[in-house]
């Protein structure tokens, strides 16, 4: 049994029951899942959460699901030092969350862990998405896992690899011919036409909520604290508030102390609108069209913008964006320093991360952690010139002659 | 008859004039206000609209071509 009570308008308040719905009928704002909280606190410990799977679903009794979850093995991923990262950047206290070790090699698993199994819940036979590859991929695998039919549509510019990732699952893939606009206008029409479970429309209250379980990982694994600041990419903006979300409820819970932690949002510079907001002072965001090779986080009119700004500003946080050629220095340098290879995304937080420490704006001292959301080889292209062999003979000869000044200088 | 939600951004020189009302009376389409916004140099406008499909599309049409920015009212339905 699950503790959640309601879907929750969280500009008006106005309350719906649990049931696929995305929007408040009144004023068009988001709707959330809200919980009875008395009554989870008193059937949760430290002691049972840490006792729990290894897995996301250790915190099951902190997600709206009731039936059995549709697990495809995601969660409780490593949250390690990075001594080498943080002494390039002067963090003496930085850890890396890294959830490019999901089964589908983003922390999509996560939210759509908990859309899929709340989809068959609700007796959809079908589900469906819009998505750049990641999105596309998590939903393909748990509609295989739950034996349900899914429908993934990518824009006609998804990279090669991540196209892969997706169609190894054998969704129905339909790739629409048409601008990032077009492709945005014409699944909204569809998500309209078909009665399918549609993961980030109607989905969407409970897909959210699969996101907080790395806020919560992140406590747990820090010894049941919050950090004192986080740096997570924000594409809807809707993970970036659910971390919070997620921090929030284990403190409102008594599992951890009230939280002190200075929230970041991290945005590449041709897909900023949340920054702009942030640096203009406006509690609106205005959309732009996208223009960036960071294509995961790539979304011109964020449905949640506004409260991860919210979530930035009420924190004492911020919010930073840096350009293509600073995310692939990103990614490179966290590759060489910790060796994870992220994608592009992850670059962005290092790039961010970076910009916020040399100007003083994360402390050297305090502790910090990069979300760092999605795994590297399935976008490749990004990285060019970086494969440069030395090519030798099958003789040692050879190898003396190319290699060999290099050893003697190491 | 069919219904949908959008957001209108206004750049400053628009803010004045009275679009939404045009809207309605050139195409046949019932314009319903649900949130808004308007600072000096830019405004923008949750409503919905109700009419027949062709007159909807050829009135976000319209207003486009007047220089306001028309969005779903949902956010980008693609993600990453
Ligand atoms: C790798 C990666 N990081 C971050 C995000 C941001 O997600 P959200 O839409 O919740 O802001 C996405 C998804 O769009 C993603 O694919
Ligand atoms: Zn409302």
């Amino acid at each position: 049994m699950s503790y959640a009570r309601a879907l929750r308008c969280r500009k008006c308040g106005q309350e719906y029951p649990l049931q696929p719905l995305n929007r408040c009928d009144f004023c068009l704002s988001p709707l959330e899942v809200s919980y009875d909280y008395k009554a989870m606190a008193r059937g949760l410990s430290r002691e049972e959460l840490a006792a729990g799977p290894r897995s996301m679903w250790r915190y099951r009794d902190m997600l709206p699901v009731e039936g059995e979850e549709v697990d495809i093995g995601t969660g409780f991923t490593p949250l390690v030092k990075a001594d080498n990262l943080g002494r390039e950047l002067g963090l003496d206290r930085l850890y890396i969350k890294n959830d490019c070790l999901n089964p589908t090699y983003s922390f999509k698993d996560r939210a759509v862990s908990v859309a899929v199994s709340k989809a068959r819940e609700f007796g959809f036979d079908t589900v469906a998405c819009a998505s750049t590859g990641n999105l596309a991929a998590s939903v393909a695998a748990h509609a295989a896992k739950a034996k349900m039919r899914a429908y993934v549509f990518v824009p006609s510019d998804v990279e090669p690899g991540k196209l892969v990732g997706a169609a190894i699952y054998d969704p129905i893939l339909v790739k629409v011919d048409g601008s990032y606009d077009d492709v945005n206008r014409l699944c909204t029409e569809v998500a309209k036409r078909y009665s399918w479970g549609f993961i980030n429309i109607n989905l969407r209250p409970y897909y959210a909520e699969g996101s907080k379980t790395l806020g919560y990982e992140v406590a747990e694994q820090l010894g049941w604290r919050a950090p004192d600041c986080v740096v997570a990419p924000a594409a809807s903006g809707l993970l970036f508030t659910r971390i919070w979300k997620g921090l929030d409820e284990l403190a409102m819970l008594g599992l951890i102390e009230p939280v002190n932690t200075h929230m970041y949002i991290a945005q590449a510079a041709g897909s900023s609108p949340i920054v702009n907001a942030f640096n203009a002072g406006s509690l609106h965001i205005n959309p732009v069209t996208p223009d960036t090779i960071v294509k995961s986080i790539a979304i011109g009119n964020p449905a949640d913008g506004h409260y991860a700004l919210m979530v930035a500003r009420q924190s004492g946080g911020g919010a930073c964006a840096v350009d293509d050629e600073e995310a692939i220095a990103g990614v490179q340098l966290l590759a060489q320093t910790e060796g994870i290879f992220a994608e592009a995304a992850g670059g962005v937080v290092v790039g961010v991360l970076r910009k916020l420490a040399a100007s003083g704006v994360i402390k050297r001292g305090e502790l910090t952690v990069a979300s760092i959301t999605g795994a590297g080889p399935r976008t490749q292209e990004v990285l060019t010139d970086i494969v440069r062999p030395f090519a030798v003979q099958p003789t040692i000869e050879s190898v003396e002659e190319s290699i060999g000044a290099l050893v003697r200088s190491a | 008859m069919t219904k949908t939600q959008v957001m209108f951004t206004f750049p400053q020189e628009l803010i004045r004039e009275p679009i939404i009302y045009s809207l309605g009376h050139q195409f046949k389409i019932v314009t319903n206000i649900r949130r808004a916004d308007v600072t000096e140099n830019r405004g923008w406008v949750v409503l919905e609209l109700e009419g027949e499909e062709k007159d909807i599309e050829q009135g976000i049409a319209w207003v486009t071509s007047k220089g306001v920015r028309v969005d779903p009212v949902v956010g980008d339905v693609v993600e990453g």
